[in-house]
């Protein structure tokens, strides 16, 4: 949920900094950072009222190529570096950047606790299905049988379902976006910003290096139809374990979703009277 | 028979009844106007198995546990029979007839008091507890008027139940009074007037104190033996503040929330044990690379893996030090008692806000839960040291890891518009952009390396920096860190009567080390006596490599005094290590 906005758009341009992107050519992330700087620019967020923090693995640089606040810390640990940061100040929009490695694996059991504490941030998990950075292992979205130069003889674990996971888990805000598809996906991304709670969006963003993926999603992608109650977790389950198609868009959303810094507030507004160090300290007093 | 220096010690069965019984016991003696020290160990489950609680009370200032137990209450047979070997000849055994039989002891002098049958007949079976706190209030000389009012103000949350309590308290206290006409000899006299402002607190409390008072706004854990007191403290006292405790779900997430909170301005804590200080060891390496203020608590305990969670150790010394990957630097401190606890613990939040650092707080099992009257604390002294913010120009790029003389870089908050950045965990260049050329690794690890540098400067003009005392011309010096300070210090009174002479300092800033006031210490001496409770002598090691040339030069011999039992120093081992070392000495004419 924005809080802090401007009387205008900041141009997509002017949000990008300095840094070239380390990106192959084609990586899938070039369009998830042009959906993300659209979003920000579209719902007209104050870029010194917003922090990305990020993980390892390519989508890990991603802060380092936008001008807002960010913060690029160890393996796995995005989720509750942004929880920190949205706590203390909740004034600011909270992002925050993994890939399938750094989400679903290493840092996945950040996973049902943030959708648990239901803490103000959009998560944004840039599946390309195969751990690009250390070139080229399987990782928690492979599908069954993958052979890399770590799985020689084929994977033998079956993939995740994120999406269906993370409704199962009672996040407020699930959906699924596409990297080739920046405008729906820069939609999606500014619902999941504006939604006052965790908002998990599972980004397909293919590897051209190690696994290129996008004939086959192409092919198999598919927006949800408009028909789809999306307060029905439920319906939205069923969405997620389709077999046949891969759908694109908002599968759940919460409507009555209340944020964590609320519930916060909450507890701190009981002693609104006054804080006194002093008066702590006579407690102790023989 | 001891007057007004005694340690009791009071063993059953059942966890929180014989913790309460001591607590409240000894708060009445310290609001009587004397001086406290407790001690307890209990299995980890929360019920069941051997309990113990001690405590020593004095007239003067307690620094130790002591060495041997003066009364010994005992509410089951069990607790009788592990215990009474350790009391001394004629010391006092307090007990409930109707259970315990006291088996040959005719060293000892008994008091009987059916608690059980009392708190019956007040049909009040569950405060037979409070009968025997009665009986230990009169018997030990304690003033029933105080004992009312702590039972008043500790029980006071289960007001249904206050009278029925406050009937058993005087109940017991009037049965031993018309039973035993004459006090045992061993007792308390408590003064006619209380002079001096004094707190009565435990470690765990003084060092969640001296955060709030160094504006600590954020907090989060994991639950761990033994630092879950300070979370629980914590998560009543931060709302009331304005701040906000978290109970993440491990401690990778807590250290990562705590860093998380600080980048957006928060002065932020953590707290744990040691197996939770290995798990946020690459998340410490994070806020030194990144350069975000943390504190971090690590309250010791024994053995490595699982260990022995609830017995004392001083093993996570190199850990603190050196954990990480590459280098790191951090700051480390460790407090010595439950005063110096409050101003360790405002130091580390000083040096790490200002120097944009972790700072790694050593406490240990012993010493978190002890209750201690100390000095009340002085407000008026206290300095906050806070980060240096940046003055944006506009036009200008904002250099956020910007290399300066003393290495620090002014930072900004998130929200300050032109000051965007991002906190970096790769290597990189002055603006936070990541950059492995190999000068620029050399200038910024040297950058990282300068602030501990700085701060070594800077903090050894704090009085409480380092703890000097003792005979400064002695040949025999004691060198030591953390909650040796107590048992060190009696045993040096105890040493001084017996004609040994000896100095003694412990720094309580160990990282980075107060080298000039260490050779100035070390010179002139011949032996170094290191105490402390691990194996390996890790502090005694860090000084030999520190100071080899001083060492070798001067011959100055190190004898590491080294304890591993999950207990803490009693005065009477550092005592005899000192007179065995004297009379070494004496004896034998040591190279110069």
């Amino acid at each position: 949920m924005a809080v802090i906005t401007l009387d205008h758009p900041v141009p997509i341009k002017d949000l990008k900094s300095d840094v070239k992107p380390i990106w192959c050519p084609g990586c899938g992330d070039y369009g998830v950072m042009h959906a993300v700087l659209k979003a920000i620019s579209e719902l007209q967020l104050d870029p010194a009222h917003v922090v990305i923090a990020s993980g390892i693995g390519c989508s890990g640089r991603f802060p380092a190529f936008v001008k807002t606040y960010g913060f690029h810390g160890v393996h796995g640990r995005a989720l509750p570096l942004a929880t920190g940061v949205k706590i203390a100040n909740p004034d600011l929009t909270v992002l925050a950047v993994s890939g399938d490695g750094d989400g679903l694996s290493i840092g996945a059991g950040h996973l049902p606790h943030a959708a648990r504490r239901n803490v103000d941030i959009t998560y944004l998990v840039l599946d390309n299905e195969v751990y690009g950075l250390t070139k080229g292992q399987p990782s928690p979205t492979s599908s069954w049988g993958m052979k890399t130069k770590a799985s020689p003889y084929g994977t033998v674990e079956r993939p995740l379902n994120p999406v269906a996971m993370m409704l199962a888990c009672g996040t407020t805000f699930v959906a699924r976006g596409f990297s080739a598809r920046p405008q729906e996906l820069a939609e999606i991304i500014k619902q999941g910003i504006l939604h006052p709670g965790f908002a998990f969006i599972e980004i397909i963003s293919p590897c051209v290096t190690f696994l290129d993926t996008y004939a086959f999603y192409k092919q198999h992608v598919v927006s949800i139809p408009e028909t789809h109650d999306r307060t029905d977790r439920m319906a939205a389950l069923a969405l997620a374990f389709d077999t046949e198609q891969i759908h694109l868009g908002i599968f759940y959303q919460d409507p009555d979703s209340r944020p964590h810094h609320a519930a916060l507030d909450e507890i701190r507004q009981k002693f609104s009277g006054g804080y006194s160090f002093k008066s702590l300290l006579e407690r102790f007093r023989r | 028979m001891p007057v007004n220096d005694i340690v009791i010690r009071i063993a059953g069965e059942s966890g929180e009844g014989i913790v309460t019984i001591g607590e409240v016991f000894v708060r009445i003696a310290a609001f009587s106007g004397l001086e406290v020290y407790t001690f307890r160990t209990f299995p980890a489950e929360i019920l069941g198995g051997h309990v113990i609680f001690q405590a020593r009370i004095a007239d003067r200032p307690v620094l130790s546990q002591g060495d041997n137990i003066n009364v010994l209450v005992s509410l089951n047979q069990e607790g009788y029979d592990a215990h009474v070997s350790e009391l001394e000849a004629g010391g006092v055994v307090i007990y409930d007839d109707a259970v315990v039989t006291p088996r040959g002891s005719d060293r000892h002098q008994l008091y009987p008091v059916p608690v059980s049958q009392i708190a019956n007949r007040l049909n009040f079976p569950r405060g037979s507890n409070l009968v025997m706190l009665g009986a230990m209030v009169q018997l030990m000389g304690l003033p029933i008027e105080r004992a009312e009012q702590v039972v008043r103000r500790r029980l006071g949350r289960y007001a249904e139940l206050l009278p029925k309590n406050l009937e058993a308290l005087t109940a017991g206290y009037h049965y031993t009074q018309e039973r035993f006409p004459s006090r045992p000899p061993t007792h308390l006299v408590p003064p006619e007037q209380i002079a001096e402002e004094k707190l009565v607190l435990t470690g765990y409390q003084a060092i969640a104190l001296g955060a709030l008072a160094a504006g600590c706004r954020f907090f989060a854990g994991y639950p761990i033996t033994p630092a879950t007191d300070l979370m629980e403290f914590m998560a009543n006292e931060l709302p009331k503040a304005g701040g906000t405790v978290v109970q993440a779900e491990d401690e990778i997430a807590a250290i990562n929330m705590v860093i998380g909170a600080s980048f957006a301005g928060l002065p932020s804590m953590t707290a744990t044990s040691g197996p939770g200080l290995s798990l946020m060891i690459e998340a410490i390496g994070l806020a030194s690379m990144a350069e975000i203020p943390v504190v971090v608590v690590d309250v010791q305990r024994a053995g490595p893996a699982t260990g022995m969670p609830t017995k004392t150790a001083q093993g996570d010394l190199y850990m603190a030090f050196y954990a990480g990957a590459d280098e790191a630097p951090r700051f480390v401190i460790a407090p010595s008692s439950v005063e110096d606890c409050f101003y360790q613990t405002i130091n580390a939040f000083n040096m790490a806000e200002l120097y944009q650092m972790p700072a790694i707080i050593l406490s240990d099992q012993a010493l978190a839960p002890r209750v201690e009257t100390c000095t009340f604390f002085d407000l008026e002294n206290i300095r906050l040291w806070k980060r240096h913010l940046a003055e944006l120009k506009p036009g200008q790029p904002f250099e956020r890891y910007k290399i300066t003389h003393s290495g620090v870089s002014p930072i900004t908050i998130p929200g300050t518009p032109g000051g965007q950045y991002v906190a970096e965990g790769l290597e990189h260049d002055e603006q936070g952009h990541p950059d492995y050329s190999p000068e620029m690794h050399r200038l910024m690890t040297k950058k990282r390396w300068n602030k501990v540098n700085a701060a070594r400067h800077h903090v050894f003009g704090l009085e409480n920096a380092v703890e000097e005392w003792g005979d400064q011309d002695a040949a025999i010096g004691i060198l030591g860190w953390g909650s040796a300070l107590g048992p060190v210090k009696e045993a040096m009174v105890r040493a001084q009567a017996a004609g040994y002479r000896v100095a003694a300092l412990f720094p309580k800033i160990l990282f980075p080390m107060p080298d000039v006031r260490i050779r100035r210490f070390i010179r002139g001496r011949r032996i170094l006596i290191i105490p402390e409770l691990n194996s390996l002598g890790q502090f005694a090691r860090v000084i030999e490599h520190r100071y080899t040339r001083q060492l070798v030069q001067d011959s100055i011999r190190v004898i590491s005094l080294n304890k591993y039992e999950g207990l803490p120093f009693r005065p009477v081992e550092i005592f005899e290590e000192i007179k065995r070392v004297s009379e070494l000495l004496t004896r034998r004419t040591w190279p110069r």
